[in-house]
């Protein structure tokens, strides 16, 4: 390794600023810190509550992420053998769905990291270790099969036009993430919605059992039938549901990935648990009523299967607990996870041509999370007036 | 043609621009930019009244009193409006039905109003036609731009005509809807003013 540290140090003068290959600095030094420990300490004044920073937040975030995508490459191999009737065993499913999710996630770093390193050698800042995770996140909520150059395409869109433009890493309003989703979502819906997309291979329709139907389960909701069904009709219990051998976007299906996610996210600290919290009760309070008033088969959808079903768990625990685009104030996380869990189930239930609404449901929360703050904020410091008002008096 | 009459024609077109510096007319910019023809008619029906109201209100101005100078303004603008409309649902009626109301709520296009009371009010006839002209281009060619790149990627089509050739789409390129919807056109207005002023610094304000 001595070796390697020497080379840096070598090359290292060359970038410094002043010199020939200044503009290529930001690139060098983040190569440098993501092999080494940085040796820059604080010199002014000291403002560390915490030995984390923003690399390992995101590392962990990423390490979080890895169970949902490996039970989303296995689900993957395990969909579409099923579809196309054949006996497999756990390897060759495991690996042809290896095959199919690695060039969704290699396209996804190399798109987002070349325009964060270009905007970064532009703007003469540092790289920012945000896209990690963002591009972990992308290839997780996309339908498996869609086609490379659209991925590249709501890439480059989520992180030019959703973050670059505002700042880059920190001061975007809306997450990069869902920001790509709605774009395809928006510009390709033929390709993000129906019950072709979610199981690879059944667009091309080769050897495709006779009769399968590769649609969502919320989709089935969405098309007003009450009993869940899987491919062939037979009646889908909630087991499957839990351990996520249903269709769906790469990494939402299970919910046991998202469950040992969630509590690496909980015990580290990084995920907000008064956000879980509270998008999850949103949720349920909403599938409550809905499963009071019963009036159309997706009201009948018991409440508990409303949380494990679609995206809700993955947004609830990677997507909403976002820190950048979240509230900042602990009452506001409250409100703000609470109502993306209403929003959620309503948008699910009474508007059938969105079966899923999480995806709206959380960007619509992003662009509120600066009001609520404010609204706390104020809130306290008129609180806090009338006490010192009545002191004085 | 003088220098300073040169400048208030070219001057809208860019550093002056009405869309992307004054931030005026957005609405029927978003609302006429889906498809390249009907930005284009929209573009001169707004060139031709800007350049009439100011013309006529030009001649006017000292004989408007202050107050009802906008009920004026109001009844200038409104006639030139109805003749532009009555003239395309005569010899375009297609992309008359196209544009529909725009046409129509041209009489409240800020560009207009802004103008005349910018300008027109306290110049001469001449200069205001001028001005009027400008002005219009600067809105129109904001305009085709925003058209041209929103029927290009969302239909593959420019004045109608396919130019994506088929064996685009056989091989897996698809129109791009988000192109078709109206936030897109806001977005790409918002490109061009990040384009436009990171190539002119002057431009940025604090």
């Amino acid at each position: 390794m001595n070796f390697l540290r020497k080379q840096i140090d070598k090359i290292k003068p060359k970038f410094e600023k002043g010199s020939k290959f200044y503009f290529l600095h930001s690139t060098v030094d983040a190569f440098e810190t993501f092999l080494y420990v940085p040796d820059k300490v604080t010199t002014k004044g000291s403002h560390i509550r915490d030995a984390i920073d923003m690399k390992r937040t995101m590392i962990i975030v990423v390490l979080a992420l890895i169970p949902c995508l490996l039970f989303g490459m296995y689900n993957t191999g395990l969909q579409h053998f099923i579809a196309t009737g054949q006996e497999q065993s756990f390897w060759p499913m495991f690996w042809y769905g290896f095959l199919k999710v690695l060039p969704l996630l290699i396209v996804t770093y190399v798109v987002g990291l070349s325009i964060e390193f270009t905007f970064a050698q532009i703007r003469h800042h540092d790289v920012n270790e945000g896209f990690l995770v963002t591009g972990m996140l992308i290839p997780l909520i996309v339908p498996i099969d869609i086609p490379l150059w659209m991925l590249a395409l709501a890439t480059a869109f989520a992180v030019i036009l959703g973050k670059e433009v505002f700042g880059g890493t920190g001061m975007n309003f809306l997450n990069p993430a869902l920001t790509a989703r709605i774009f395809l979502f928006l510009a390709y819906p033929s390709l993000m919605t129906g019950d072709k997309v979610w199981i690879s291979g059944l667009i091309k329709g080769e050897n495709i059992v006779d009769g399968f139907s590769g649609e969502t389960l919320l989709g089935q909701v969405a098309n007003g039938s009450s009993v869940l069904v899987d491919g062939f009709g037979e009646k889908i219990n909630i087991i499957d549901m839990i351990v996520g051998t249903i269709p769906g976007s790469v990494g939402e299906t299970s919910v046991i990935a998202i469950l040992i996610g969630a509590v690496v996210l909980l015990v580290t600290g990084i995920g907000s648990w008064r956000i879980m919290l509270s998008v999850v009760l949103g949720g349920s309070i909403m599938g409550l009523i809905f499963n009071a008033i019963n009036m159309n088969p997706a009201m009948e959808i018991p409440w508990y299967e409303h949380l494990i079903l679609g995206g809700f768990l993955f947004g609830t625990v990677f997507m909403a607990t976002d820190p950048v685009t979240a509230t900042q104030t602990n009452k506001g996380k409250y409100i703000y996870g609470f109502l993306i869990g209403v929003l959620a189930i309503l948008i699910r239930v009474a508007n059938p041509g969105y079966p899923e609404g999480m995806m709206l449901a959380i960007l619509l929360m992003n662009v509120f999370a600066p009001l609520i703050d404010h609204m706390i904020v104020q809130s306290n410091i008129k609180k806090r007036q009338k006490r010192t008002v009545a002191v004085k008096s | 043609m003088s220098k300073k009459n040169l400048k208030l024609i070219t001057n809208p077109i860019n550093k002056d621009n009405p869309i992307t510096v004054q931030v005026l007319g957005i609405c029927s910019a978003l609302a006429v930019t889906v498809k390249l023809e009907p930005a284009v008619v929209m573009a001169l029906s707004v060139t031709f009244v800007t350049a009439m109201s100011n013309v006529v209100l030009s001649l006017l101005r000292n004989t408007i009193p202050k107050r009802i100078r906008i009920i004026v303004q109001l009844v200038v603008v409104a006639a030139l409006v109805i003749i532009v409309d009555q003239i395309l649902k005569a010899f375009a009626y297609d992309i008359s039905k196209q544009l529909s109301v725009f046409v129509g709520l041209i009489i409240t296009n800020c560009i207009i109003m802004g103008r005349i009371e910018a300008f027109a009010l306290s110049n001469k006839p001449i200069p205001s036609f001028l001005d009027g002209i400008g002005n219009g281009l600067g809105y129109g060619i904001i305009l085709i731009i925003v058209g041209f790149s929103r029927e290009l990627l969302g239909s593959g089509t420019i004045w109608g005509f396919q130019v994506i050739p088929d064996s685009f789409y056989e091989a897996g390129y698809s129109n791009n809807g988000l192109m078709i919807l109206p936030p897109m056109a806001l977005i790409v207005v918002g490109i061009i003013i990040w384009i436009q002023r990171s190539k002119n610094r002057e431009l940025i304000e604090d």
